[in-house]
């Protein structure tokens, strides 16, 4: 049974913009980082990783490196447990053991360029360095297929030997599609006959990297309790602990995983790389061990989003309603199964009230790096194409595109295409907020003298948003403050919203709750800051938590009031009697008082949370094409979201604008550029082209509140939704501006020129 | 040919208005220096090759990326950091316009960011947007979009 | 990264006695932004990196009436920052200021650039359209070699075992000149031109006719290619000189410019658009370099 809460009007700290509590450490410099780590006797260690993308390891020598001075330990595939044929719960559910292994340390083949091989710990960095040099592997190089129609290509290379496909239900083997799924609803075909306008379009883009700017990095020490200890920065220290131990084959209690501050994730920090190989060279010397990834490895090894094929098709009839629409997804699921198609499958038409669908979804193997996460993971790809094609009816039509949006969006009550049936969702409100908004009712300024051609898109996107399991714990100290322990580790600000929350029911200051982000030893089981999940069900934990500690303190006032508990009343940090009004102290004064009542005042709350109910966001882009070298530049962007309830309004709008400019930098530059021997061209920040601030305007904000039903304060996930719609949003600017419609991303500017040669000849 | 066939080299600089010296492999860079001799890991390592800033630090009145910056080559030099920005008596300015203004989310470019601002408003003191983005465009931030951290060092212009 | 000694000599013999000694296992570094970033990609191994920035005529700006004339080792904004500079030499502060970012113009210069011998280098074809000159001391004395001789292939150039470029110096531009460098990439900064192009125009008294021009491409060869100039000939085939400023004169540059192109096809850019943008950018730089001439007539 899933609680509702009627929304309240008025709150005394959500909605607030307070300093977060872990902000002075983050602009002093103070904070600790992952690769900040420092410890006793601690060495470094690196990886030697492929440089083919596909390859039978058929030999690895590792004396010349273990001989060089300084060297400590080598590890390879053979240190690492070997469990043939066994499943493996990494908390993503079960996954093939080997193949989870291989991808921490290749045993037989190498699936991608900078696949490791094996690692080296030495007393410093550079000794490091140059040790894995001196390591002589034999590989025989096999030809590779880096995306979607090589590897379905009848001679392609088999990735995964053991792999059987799943072709909607029957098995096949010797093939590089893991899975090929589907979803109807009505008769598609039946559908698309009383549509006047159908328009299908197929879309290819390119593999993208999440791009944040800390590497991945793990410390690690095995002590002779063999007892493990991992500091890391992660999105989810217990994912980590369940990840690594599976990985070891160790009980997981054996583990301790301390986050430490983390530079950024968006997906990609939910996956481990480095932890058990640390692990290994630290039982291996002795010593704790540091292992830091460069750029390079970031980019060639790390868990990037899925390029594919989405191939859309929408019929409309002449009222303006959609009958009928169909797709088909292809994604890259890099070197293992397991890309983001299934969620890609909820979220193509997730924003339309659509009678007759089907959706089909393929996942593929090829030799790049298992993709992970990546921001509402799967929904910009399809959005791209779900809402280029939107775009394309209404002008075919001539309908206005809020209106078309407006008449046939989903709203409570709606089937989603996969299944679902939507409850309170705020798709309309934000809709209505776009077309009132400053930006949409600005006249496009005339095209500037420079030659430049300018244009407006728009775009509506989706997300899903999960829940799952978080805990927090509570404790009052005598001055009143509260300390808050949270396992949700703080990417974007969530120390605060879910201090605010607690606040907001003690009736305190968003100051006077402390939140500390602890350990895997001191809180309860946390899933993931991902999903958009950690405002929301942390929150929902603080929640609880916070009126479990009310309902203490109650007991508490009682007993120094020698009154019966249910005569406690508390509201707005005050508790009272209920029968004798001189009777009343607030939270901070109960406080000072607990000496004699029976130690420390502390609560627990914990969730476990199905749904999280749905975001919706409506983007509209401003921008100006130099026809001539086919530039493109942003002058003008403005989202419109539905947070449920903004807790802390100014972390909104940075969700809201962070995730607006990674898809812009999807949509115009950002690309894996695999050259011909399967190797990614363009590993640097030089090369792989993320926004600048130059490349940008100011990011305008409009949070629409339809609150959630289902969290006691509103609240909706914020962090995902705001990615989905850019790269739509600027294709159909970027039409809007000079005629032509991209079906690619990134919409680089030598296709720009191409596409208006084409159109022009 | 192992890493210790060079001799380390002394280097004496002031970090942060501190003269201090110490002993680093010549091919070092400031970066690692810095974090790993000095202590000071505020400065960030984000590529290593001098495209995303979050090394940033000053040197004799420059920011630079230290990443790009022989450890040796701060002899005689003077070096500020993000952890010298702060004095005794409160923040700096930016630092305190950046958390008004949430210019800030997982914070690992944020010293990189706020030495390079401060490089700006040392010698420009009322830059305009165009100029503060300009600016700061050896600067990658990958959570904000940018947007507040431009506000916070227009606010921390005017203040 | 292969340990290396560091050597911070002071004068420029005691330089080229350290690059003579380690041969190609030494490079100078003034900004050190490529040379260390190559280092660490392992593009080649090193044993010895000599810091020229001790070394004052390495440091050194003169700017009077024979021209400008600056150290190897002076970094951008030591160029773009002198509004003498910039008021007399656009074209080659259009590259300077568009090096990099703000950190890497604090060290990068153009002395690195030239020596760097990148094709995509912003900094050469300036210095080309300017006529300028790399003055190089080594062990067996001092040479100058003109900017569009020195560069032999992506990373190499004509310096001999031991050889250091102290200056680079351009003749003053007379009147009626004017240049221009513009690039296409697809951010704003921190990038590598796809395409770059630098003209510079030599227009008679009355503005409207070309006496000289140069026209000089990066990133679309092998080297930075003088438009109409074999490198290590005499002989050079001015694009311009004689016609009359028009939209038609332009164009037919911009065409002549996009057949002295020879680009390749990588992740920057293909080969079909980096001549188009060859076109597109000779016909601007040209357009902006009339318009500079005209403003110093």
């Amino acid at each position: 049974m899933v609680a509702t809460f009627e929304p309240k009007q008025e709150y005394r700290v959500i909605g607030t913009r307070p300093i977060r509590h872990d902000g002075y450490d983050k602009v002093t410099g103070r904070a600790i980082y992952g690769a900040d780590v420092k410890m006793p006797g601690m060495v470094w260690a690196d990886a030697l990783r492929s440089p083919h993308a596909h390859a039978i390891i058929k030999s690895v020598d590792t004396s010349e490196a273990e001989s060089l001075p300084g060297v400590l330990a080598v590890a390879t595939a053979a240190d690492m447990p070997a469990l043939e044929g066994k499943e493996v719960d990494l908390g993503e559910g079960t996954v093939n053991f080997k193949w989870a292994s291989d991808n921490i340390l290749a045993s037989d083949k190498a699936l991608y360029a900078g696949h490791v091989i094996a690692a080296v710990a030495a007393i410093d960095r550079n000794t490091a360095q140059e040790a894995i040099k001196r390591i002589e592997v034999e590989y025989e190089p096999l030809p590779s297929a880096t995306n979607v129609a090589e590897a379905l290509a009848d001679d392609a290379p088999v990735l995964l030997l053991d792999l059987q496909g799943n072709d909607l239900g029957e098995k096949v083997s010797n093939t590089n599609m893991a899975a090929h799924n589907r979803h109807e609803l009505g008769n598609p075909e039946k559908g698309f006959e009383q549509c006047s306008l159908i328009v299908e379009r197929e879309f290819t883009m390119q593999m993208v990297h999440q791009g944040y700017i800390e590497p991945h990095n793990a410390t690690a020490f095995w002590d002779e309790e063999d007892r493990i200890r991992i500091w890391t920065s992660t999105q989810g220290a217990f994912p980590v602990r369940k990840q690594t131990a599976g990985l070891l084959d160790l009980d997981e209690s054996r583990l301790k995983v301390t986050p430490l501050e983390i530079g950024g994730g968006f997906g990609g920090k939910i996956p481990v790389y480095l932890e058990p190989i640390a692990a290994i060279l630290s039982r291996k010397s002795g010593r704790p061990v540091k292992m830091v990834m460069d750029r390079k490895n970031v980019f060639e090894a790390t868990g990037p989003a899925p390029g594919g094929k989405v191939r859309v098709k929408i019929g409309v009839d002449d009222n303006g309603k959609i009958i009928a629409a169909t797709s088909d997804i292809y994604f890259e699921a890099g070197a293992y199964p397991g890309s983001a198609v299934g969620a890609a499958e909820q979220c193509v038409f997730a924003c339309y009230d659509i009678p007759h669908t089907r959706i089909d979804s393929y996942d593929v193997v090829v030799n790049k790096p298992k993709s992970a996460a990546y921001r509402a993971p799967g929904s910009p790809q399809v959005a791209m194409a779900t809402e280029s094609v939107v775009d394309e009816i209404c002008e075919k039509k001539g309908w206005d595109k809020i209106d078309f949006r407006l008449k046939n969006a989903a709203k409570e009550g709606t089937r989603r295409a996969d299944g679902p049936i939507y409850p309170r969702i705020g798709l309309i409100e934000t809709l209505e907020a776009s077309q009132k908004s400053p930006h949409w009712n600005a006249p496009l300024d005339p095209d500037p003298d420079n030659g430049r051609k300018r244009g407006r898109g728009i775009a509506a996107g989706y997300w899903f948003n999960v829940g799952l399991k978080s805990a927090v714990n509570l404790s009052v100290n005598e001055d009143g403050v509260v300390s808050l322990v949270e396992g949700s580790t703080d990417i974007g600000g969530t120390r605060a919203s879910v201090a605010m929350q607690a606040a907001e029911v003690l009736g305190l200051e968003a100051h006077e709750v402390r939140p500390v982000v602890a350990d895997t030893e001191s809180i309860g089981y946390t899933d993931v800051t991902g999903g958009s999940r950690v405002c929301y069900a942390t929150g929902y934990a603080a929640f609880i938590a916070a009126n479990n500690l009310a309902d203490e303190m109650k007991k508490r006032a009682a007993m120094l009031w020698g009154i019966d508990v249910s005569d406690v009343h508390f509201q707005d940090g005050v508790f009272s009697s209920k029968t004798d009004p001189e009777l009343n102290l607030h939270f901070r004064e109960l406080a000072g008082k607990l000496g004699d009542t029976g130690g420390a005042v502390t609560s627990t709350g914990s969730v476990d949370l199905e749904d999280a109910g749905g975001g919706f966001g409506v983007h509209i882009a401003d921008v100006d094409v130099d026809p001539e070298t086919g530039k493109t530049d942003v002058t003008r962007y403005t989202v419109v979201q539905d947070a449920g309830k903004a807790i802390h309004p100014a972390y909104v709008e940075g969700q809201m604008q962070g995730g607006a400019v990674q898809g812009i930098g999807w949509a115009l530059n950002e690309e894996y550029y695999m050259e011909n021997d399967g190797v990614m061209a363009n590993s640097t920040f030089l090369d792989y082209r993320m926004p600048t601030s130059l490349d940008l305007p100011n990011i305008e904000t409009i949070i629409v509140e339809v609150p959630n039903p289902i969290h006691p304060f509103g609240v909706r996930g914020v962090g995902e939704v705001p990615i989905a719609p850019p790269l739509a949003t600027v294709a159909n600017a970027i039409h809007d501006a000079v005629g032509v419609r991209l079906l690619e991303t990134p919409m680089k500017a030598g296709n720009i020129v191409e596409a208006l040669e084409k159109e022009n000849s | 040919m192992t890493t210790k066939t060079v001799r380390n080299v002394h280097v004496r600089t002031t970090i942060n208005g501190q003269e201090m010296e110490f002993l680093v492999p010549p091919y070092m860079s400031l970066l690692d220096a810095l974090r790993e001799v000095v202590g000071l890991t505020g400065t960030k390592e984000g590529c290593n090759d001098g495209n995303c800033g979050a090394c940033t630090v000053d040197l004799d009145g420059r920011i630079v990326d230290s990443c790009l910056v022989l450890a040796p080559e701060a002899e005689g030099k003077e070096v500020n950091t993000i952890e010298g920005m702060a004095t005794p008596q409160g923040l700096h300015p930016l630092q305190q316009a950046f958390l008004e203004e949430a210019a800030l989310q997982c914070g690992i470019c944020t010293p990189g960011f706020l030495v390079a601002a401060k490089g700006l408003l040392d010698n420009e003191p009322d830059p305009d947007e165009h100029r503060i983005r300009h600016w700061l465009a050896g600067n990658l931030c990958r959570c904000t979009g940018y947007d507040k951290i431009v506000r916070a060092v227009e606010k921390a212009a005017k203040a | 990264m292969h340990p290396f000694e560091y050597v911070a000599p002071t004068s420029v013999e005691g330089a080229v006695k350290v690059l003579g000694e380690h041969g190609e296992r030494a490079r100078p570094i003034a900004g050190g932004t490529d040379v260390l970033v190559q280092l660490r990609g392992g593009r080649y191994e090193l044993d010895a990196i000599v810091d020229v920035k001790n070394i004052p005529e390495l440091m050194q700006i003169r700017n009077d009436s024979d021209g400008l004339e600056f150290g190897a080792a002076v970094a951008c904004y030591q160029l773009y920052e002198d509004p003498g500079i910039s008021a007399e030499y656009p074209g080659i502060i259009d590259a300077a200021s568009l090096i990099g970012g703000i950190q890497i113009q604090s060290r990068a210069g153009l002395g690195g650039n030239l020596c760097n011998a990148a094709p995509s280098a912003d900094g050469i074809g300036p210095l080309i359209v300017y006529k300028a000159v790399a003055k190089i001391t080594g062990p067996n004395g001092s040479r100058e070699v003109a900017v569009e001789d020195f560069c032999t292939a992506p990373g190499r150039t004509v310096l001999q075992r031991g050889e250091l470029v102290v200056s680079i110096s351009v003749p003053k531009p007379p009147k009626g000149f004017g240049a221009a460098y513009e690039r296409f990439i697809p951010r704003n900064e921190m990038d590598i031109a796809v395409a770059g192009v630098a003209s510079s125009v030599q227009l008679d008294s009355s503005g409207h006719t070309f006496e000289a021009s140069r026209i000089a491409l990066a990133s679309v060869g092998p080297t930075p290619i003088l438009c109409g100039y074999e490198p290590g000939s005499s002989g050079y085939d001015d694009p311009l000189a004689g016609k009359s400023v028009s939209e038609d004169s332009i164009a037919a540059a911009g065409k002549l410019a996009r057949g002295s192109a020879s680009p390749i096809n990588d992740m920057r850019g293909t080969i079909e658009q980096r001549r188009h943008l060859v076109d597109v950018l000779t016909r601007r730089t040209i357009g902006l370099a009339v318009e500079r001439a005209r403003a110093a007539l």
